[in-house]
């Protein structure tokens, strides 16, 4: 039985409590009015020599929807567009944090899905592991759903479809509003929600009872409902990344923006298990685990990197070339403003990966892996950062006390969730009937 | 140079690693084990060093993208610049992205077929060659263990019979 350390314990509080005032003063020193808005724009100007004042007098590609909506002069409306980003900007921060822990959480629970209807062999070692981590679903799901909720409440301005205002002067928006309205939206969010935390915690009870159980019908029930939910996560999975996502940008889409979101989701993911996994085993819980599994991971985290950037590929190269007004403004507004963290990102995301985990034998150095999964972890929190921004805050970006401090909340929140999660039930579970293949596995 | 080697047959390949593992432990050296399907952690259990062909693998990879970007920078670039869909091929950096499929291919084929050349050209098969298996049942349903003889014929004998070897046979080698 596994108990969480209070070292752990109170590391996790600390960064909540850090994280929940560095999110305090970002909302705090939020600007009301437009006047507050050019001061700080050129305060921020001046610290920063010029580079980042002529930055800010930019005109805006890519947010042809907050301008075109505001029909006055284009001084004033420029002016009533950086309020809003600035406004925006502490939420989005919130967000992006909220919305990238809780694809983890999604993303392991996909893998576990996956490894259930796989019925695979080398992996039932780890299910406590990944039960673990989904538990973070049901507070990391809820609190998406809370910002969305307030986000049609018109506390923020994240999704500018939400503004009745703005619909009601762009015509592409009114062709979509039949799908992109409130109460719709609402709806499907909780239905997605609800059906991910249903199979989460009936998988979870199937999965303790097999435990206990004389015959395997737990085991097979959990197998049956495993493929029937990956039929609907992936359903599931693609709406929710237009919605929370892609939605940011309303007049924008792309056909694969749910596999690149899935491939995102889906090797955080599997990074968190291998982590998760290495810090029990180095407390010497897990025996049973070798390096074996770790290897499997790690080769996960090395082909999922991979798929990642052929999606990320294949969304960027045929927009580039195609040259699409409607469709390119997503990259111009990208490469223009965010030109670091958008090309870092690939770098963190494939360049480093792919050589770091190439040779077979790092795959087994547990060091190794841990520092090839935080540059990973950092590299795809910066990619949802790369979705939301430029939409909300523009060329207004910056990762500074608010950003940080939402990463350090959610980050203290999933660290203490997941580990009174692992430490409420033993480790190894004892009655699944691919318990022993799974104890020999070898590579 | 001729020498006596022993020939032991098996039928079943968890038999076969148990009986290697015995072999090694009884600090024999093992000529070679023919198989009609790769077995899963032979090698280790023989010994063998480790294979050096991901190495190999991976110079292959960065000779296919060399190949790749002097290529389309020579074809695209230089020697017959086009507008394609209103991006002129003056520079190779700004027209990358389109590249970056042939990049990617030629990778992948450098690697692949040079990589598959190389383990044939370092286990020594080509077209028309002789095979080396002492009997054809090692291409069906039997596999076959290959001992050097040092004057220890009968000590061989009853250990190998002892890890279940289906049949045992004594034959000349012309050893290369």
């Amino acid at each position: 039985m596994y108990t969480i350390s209070n070292r752990l314990k109170i590391g996790a509080i600390v960064l909540m409590v850090v994280g929940a005032l560095a999110m305090a003063y970002g909302f705090v020193t939020m600007p009301s009015t437009v006047e507050e808005a050019k001061e700080m724009v050129a305060a921020h100007g001046d610290g920063h020599g010029g580079s980042h004042g002529a930055e800010a007098t930019h005109a805006d590609e890519g947010h042809g929807v907050a301008v075109e909506s505001h029909g006055e002069g284009h001084d004033a409306s420029h002016d009533e567009h950086l309020l809003q980003q600035l406004r925006n900007k502490p939420w989005a921060a919130l967000y992006v944090a909220a919305f990238f822990f809780m694809m983890i959480s999604l993303g392991v629970l996909a893998f576990y899905a996956i490894q259930r209807a796989a019925q695979a062999g080398w992996s039932p070692l780890l299910f406590r592991v990944m039960e673990g981590i989904t538990a973070y679903l049901v507070p990391g799901g809820i609190i998406v759903f809370v910002i969305l909720v307030l986000s049609v409440m018109h506390m923020n301005h994240l999704f500018v479809w939400m503004d009745a205002d703005v619909v009601a002067h762009d015509h592409l928006l009114q062709g979509k509003s039949g799908y992109l309205n409130p109460v719709f939206f609402l709806i499907r969010a909780a239905i997605f929600l609800g059906g991910w935390i249903l199979y989460r915690e009936y998988s979870r009870k199937l999965s303790l009872q097999q435990d206990e159980a004389d015959d395997n019908s737990n085991f097979k029930l959990n197998f049956r409902i495993s493929a029937a939910f990956l039929v609907f996560y992936l359903v599931s999975e693609s709406i929710m990344s237009w919605d929370w996502l892609m939605s940011v940008e309303p007049h924008w889409f792309s056909t694969l923006f749910g596999w690149y979101t899935f491939a995102g989701m889906i090797v955080s993911g599997v990074t968190v298990i291998a982590m998760v996994t290495i810090y029990l085993k180095s407390k010497g819980h897990l025996p049973d685990v070798n390096d074996s599994h770790i290897h499997d991971l790690a080769k996960f985290m090395f082909g999922f990197s991979i798929f990642w950037t052929y999606l990320w590929f294949s969304q960027f190269m045929l927009i580039w070339y195609s040259n699409i007004p409607e469709e390119v403004t997503y990259f111009v507004a990208r490469i223009e403003d965010y030109k670091l963290p958008f090309f870092g990102m690939v770098v963190m995301n494939f360049v480093f990966p792919f050589l770091i985990l190439m040779n077979s034998d790092f795959k087994r150095v547990n060091w190794f892996v841990i520092m090839a999964g935080i540059i990973i972890l950092v590299g795809h929190y910066i990619d949802i950062f790369n979705m939301i921004m430029p939409s909300t805050v523009g060329d207004q970006w910056y990762i500074g006390t608010t950003e940080i401090g939402a990463i350090l909340f959610f980050a203290g929140f999933f660290i203490f969730w997941v580990f009174r999660a692992l430490s409420t039930v033993p480790l190894q579970p004892k009655r699944n009937p691919f318990i022993e293949e799974s104890k020999h596995f070898h590579y | 140079m001729a020498s006596k080697v022993i020939h032991a047959y098996y039928n079943d390949d968890d038999v076969l690693m148990h009986a290697v593992k015995k072999v090694k432990t009884a600090k024999h050296h093992i000529e070679e084990v023919y198989c009609p399907f790769p077995v899963h952690g032979l090698d280790k259990a023989m010994g063998l060093a480790p294979t050096r062909i991901a190495i190999t693998s991976f110079m292959y990879g960065c000779l296919g993208l060399t190949v790749a970007i002097v290529m389309m920078n020579y074809i695209m670039i230089e020697d017959w610049p086009q507008d394609i869909g209103g991006k002129p091929s003056f520079s190779y950096i700004e027209n990358m992205p389109a590249f970056v499929p042939i990049m990617f291919e030629l990778t992948v084929f450098f690697a692949a077929h040079l990589m598959v050349i190389t383990f044939y050209l370092r286990s020594k098969l080509w077209p028309f060659k002789k095979a080396e298996n002492p009997d054809v049942r090692t291409t069906d349903d039997h596999f076959v263990m290959e001992i050097e003889i040092h004057d220890n014929e009968k000590e061989l004998k009853d250990l190998l019979l002892d890890t279940g070897a289906v049949e045992i046979n004594v034959s000349e080698k012309n050893l290369h």
